[in-house]
Formats: structure tokens, sequence, C-alpha cells
């Protein structure tokens, strides 16, 4: 049902946890349908100064995909400025993984908007401060 | 690296000796039992033989056991036999919520063929309430079909009052045993039941064999036509090696294995519940559990992913939870008995077989302890926090 990938990610999640002080925390599903993830991101500068994610955690309540989902994400936008972070899609995701059966396709949704809302809740923060 | 196998409610292993009991059955004595020739005289004569054993095991009579593909089709068998049978006096059919899908999907089907059903509700143990049975009954009604043991949670309804209820207002009634036979007592001539469901694979016979028990002279229309087997209420050559597998399995099951397999529960209950907080029984304690089911919900997490990181550590259970079957929809059993989804989300099943041992318990409750933890530490739910619908929006 799973690919290899999935299951290595599922098996051994990366960046699980929270952030202290985050500047961005982005909380999405049901506990009703069985997934709720937080997703919570630091961000900094690179060397041209531009915004980029200098760390990002999960927390996940979820099935084997949704475990997979949430965690390869953060790998694959950690060290990527904040837009090309958001134009990160559900398609990607799953891609990265080596494919998700349809009916996880779900998960791997909740993890991109996860990351979306992050980022919003960041941007949201950052204009009530200026 | 050792398994441990605790999801006998699915299957179960094959006993060593009832497939030395088939295996000539394949071989040297194949005959066909129509056959009027020797060949077919021997699997006929070990046809009867073990449709006998298996009347023994539940005091009623040969001609009243018919051989079948399993539970599954007992079960349709049963209620369209039965249902159609019937048909001018009635067309209403009462069941329960929690029955298995053989009876919920067969009940479903005959309700788009113009009968009327009603679905019991169960309580917080998944017991049905009589008297609602008895409110429920109607000059329409033709047939009650409650279960015995459910499959989930391992609650053994109350069936001798079931078929008192059943006699009283002149219903036939019908119980899928499938879970509970050979593991709790069943004596048709004690209870009023007129049709009864077994299946060989759960109680260590073979796949592909079952039975119903009809009882004399009720009428029954048959769903499967060709030639005049099974006493003319099943067409179709008679599986012999697995129907001999079948009833060697009904030999084989002794009553120091209920005991036995009882005891190992109430072990694994207790061990979980005082080792796992937030953990929760589903299902009633002591005699009215089927003796080999132990079925819990942990909080906060998700029943998928415990699964898999069980079967990492080699232990092999089921779960309720939506995200392992291919619907999106979570146990109906556990929603019947009132849990909210995300407490059905985190439900484990962990059925047990005779040859499970405490040690094997011990290496599963320690094993149930690290990944509950280690699922709980990367979960956002946690207890005392109320989460805000909307904030958790997400649609899907």
């Amino acid at each position: 049902m799973y690919s290899k990938k999935v299951m290595k990610y599922f098996r051994h999640p990366r960046n699980m946890g929270e952030i202290k002080n985050a500047d961005g925390i982005g909380k999405v599903g049901n506990p009703q349908c069985g997934d709720v993830l937080e997703v919570y991101i630091k961000v900094g500068k690179n060397k041209k100064g531009k915004e980029i994610l200098k760390d990002i955690k999960v927390k996940t309540f979820g099935c084997i995909a949704a475990l997979a989902t949430s965690s390869v994400i953060t790998e694959m936008v950690k060290g990527k400025t904040l837009n090309e972070a958001l134009k990160i899609s559900n398609m990607d995701i799953a891609k990265e993984l080596g494919g998700l059966p349809p009916i996880k396709m779900h998960c791997s949704v909740l993890s991109a908007e996860g990351l979306r809302k992050a980022i919003e809740d960041y941007y949201k923060s950052k204009k009530k401060m200026n | 690296m050792k398994r441990i196998y605790l999801d006998h409610g699915a299957t179960t292993p094959v006993d060593p000796l009832v497939v030395k009991a088939m295996l000539p059955y394949f071989t040297k004595k194949f005959g066909n039992a129509s056959s009027i020739h020797s060949f077919g005289l021997e699997a006929k004569e070990a046809l009867e033989e073990a449709r006998e054993k298996i009347a023994k095991k539940i005091k009623a009579l040969p001609e009243e056991v018919i051989f079948t593909s399993g539970g599954s089709e007992a079960d349709n068998m049963a209620l369209r036999g039965i249902a159609f049978a019937h048909k001018r006096k009635g067309n209403h059919i009462i069941t329960s919520s929690i029955e298995h899908p053989a009876v919920l999907e067969t009940c479903r089907e005959l309700e788009r063929e113009g009968f009327k059903v009603s679905y019991l509700g169960v309580n917080r143990e998944g017991f049905i309430d009589l008297s609602d049975l008895e409110q429920k009954i109607s000059e329409d009604t033709i047939l009650v079909s409650v279960m015995h043991a459910n499959n989930e949670i391992g609650t053994i309804q109350d069936i001798k009052e079931i078929g008192r209820i059943c006699e009283e207002k002149n219903v036939l009634f019908h119980s899928d045993a499938v879970q509970s036979f050979t593991k709790a007592p069943i004596n048709v001539r004690k209870i009023n039941v007129d049709a009864l469901s077994f299946s060989a694979h759960k109680i260590h016979g073979p796949k592909g064999v079952g039975a119903m028990y009809l009882s004399e002279g009720t009428p029954f229309n048959k769903l499967v036509f060709g030639g005049h087997h099974e006493f003319d209420k099943r067409a179709g050559t008679e599986n012999v090696p697995a129907i001999v597998g079948f009833a060697k399995a009904v030999e084989l099951a002794k009553e120091k294995y209920v005991k036995q397999m009882a005891g190992l529960r109430d072990y694994l209950i207790k061990e979980i519940e005082g080792r796992i907080p937030d953990s929760k029984l589903n299902g009633p304690k002591g005699n009215k559990r089927l003796c080999s089911n132990a079925n819990f919900s942990f909080a906060f997490i998700e029943g998928e992913a415990l699964l898999n990181y069980l079967n990492f550590d080699g232990i092999a259970v089921s779960t309720g939870s939506a995200c392992s079957s291919q619907s999106l929809e979570p146990s109906h059993v556990l929603k019947a008995i009132g849990l909210p989804h995300e407490i059905i989300h985190g439900s484990c099943r962990m059925t047990l077989g005779r040859e499970n041992t405490r040690k094997e318990l011990n290496f599963t409750v320690k094993s149930l302890e690290k990944n509950v933890k280690k699922l709980r530490e990367i979960s956002p739910l946690r207890k005392g926090v109320k989460y805000n619908k909307e904030e958790f929006g997400h649609k899907h």
C-alpha cells in the first residue's frame, strides 16, 4: 500500500516536536477526521537578506501517511525562502515520497496547508509588530 | 525476530492435526460426495461424520447443519433465505447496529428489495436493550438477527433471553455465532434460535468453509441453485477436505482453552490498564466478554500508526481506526457504543489464541507502552486541551 520511502519516514519521522518561541504556528486538521498537525517555524535570513525557514518542526496526530508527509515536508523546505516554501504543493510532497495511495492524498494536502498556515501566521505577527 | 500473533479474531492458524485430517481428502479420498461408487461413498461418509460432529457440538440434528463457504455466506443465506420464505407474513427485520458487515450489508440489500429493517442501538458496553427489542417487534416482524459475540469488542449478548422474546412474539431468530463458536456455549435445544452462522477459520480450521444451523422445518428459500446438495438448501459440490478439517477443529476445541484464554485476556487487560495511562477498555469485563478479546482505545494517538509500530516489533493486532481501511469511516461498533471519533482513531484490538503465552503478552504490553508514549510525544493532542474545531477547520 505504501512506498518504501513513506514507511522510512513513518518509522523514523524527522523534525518532530515543537519550537519554543516559534515565529509562526500552523494548526490544521480535525481530531474527528483522524489527522491533526501543528507546524512550527523559525524564520531567519540568507546571505542575500531574504527570509528563509531557518528551522521547522511538526507535531502530528495521524496515520502513516500523515506522519510521513508532515515529516518529509520539513526536510523539503528547511533553508528555503518563504516564497519558495509556499510554492510546495501537496503533489510535490506525494512525489517526494514516491507516491501515496489515492485515499491518503488528503494527508499531503494537510501538510502543505499546515506549512502555509504557519507562514501566514508569521506574516500576521510581523504585521502586528510593525 | 519472534512474531506474536494477536489477531485471532481475523483468522487463526490451522491446527496441524486439522491439516493431517484433511490431507487424505485431497488425494486418496477425493471422491465427489454425490457419486454413488466407492470413491463417492467414502467422501459422503466423511461428510456426514463431520456434520454429526458439528451438530453434536451445538446439540442440533445433523440435518440441521448446512455447509457453506464461510460465515458471510451463512449470514447471507440465513437472512435472505428466511426473509424471502416469510415475505407473505411480513417484511420487517430487526438487527443490531454492531453486527458484522455480512449481516449489515445483507440487511441493507434486503431494504433495497423492499424489506424494512430496524437497527437496535447498544449501550456503552455493546449490549442491546431487550425491552427495546421487545417494543420494536411488530406484527410485520419476521426475523430478529443479533450476533452472539461481537467481533470487535467481544460483548456476548444474552441470546437465551433474545430467543425467549422471539419465541413469545412468534418471530424467527438468527444469530451470527462466528466469533463465539466453541468459545461460548451454544445449545440450540436450550435457546429458541432458528438459525446460526459459523466459520471454520476462526477456530483453527481452514478458510473457505462454514456452516449454517437451520432448525428443522423452518421455511427457507435457497440462495444457490443447482443440484440437491445439503438437503436441497445449498447447491454445489461439498468441499469435503475443508469440511473434514472444520469438524476436526471443532473436536479439538476444548473448554480448557477457553479458560486459558480468559485468564490471559484478564491479565492483558489488567496490565494495560495499570501501565498505560489514558487507555480505555472497550466492551464489558468478565464472563460477558469473549474469552479471546481485548479492545483498547489509547487517547491522543492514531491506531494505524500504533498497529504498524507494533508490527515493527513483530506483534500483529488490528484497529478500528478509519485510516487502516479503504473507506475513511471509523469502526461502526465503536461509534455505536458512543465513543467520539478521536478516541475511536486510537483503538487497538488484540484477540488471543490458544498458543499465546503470558511471556508474549508481557512483551506486547512493553511494546504498547513504548509505542503509545512515542506517538503521544509527537502528537499535538494532549490531556486537558480542547480543540477548537474552527481553529482546526480543515475538511477532508
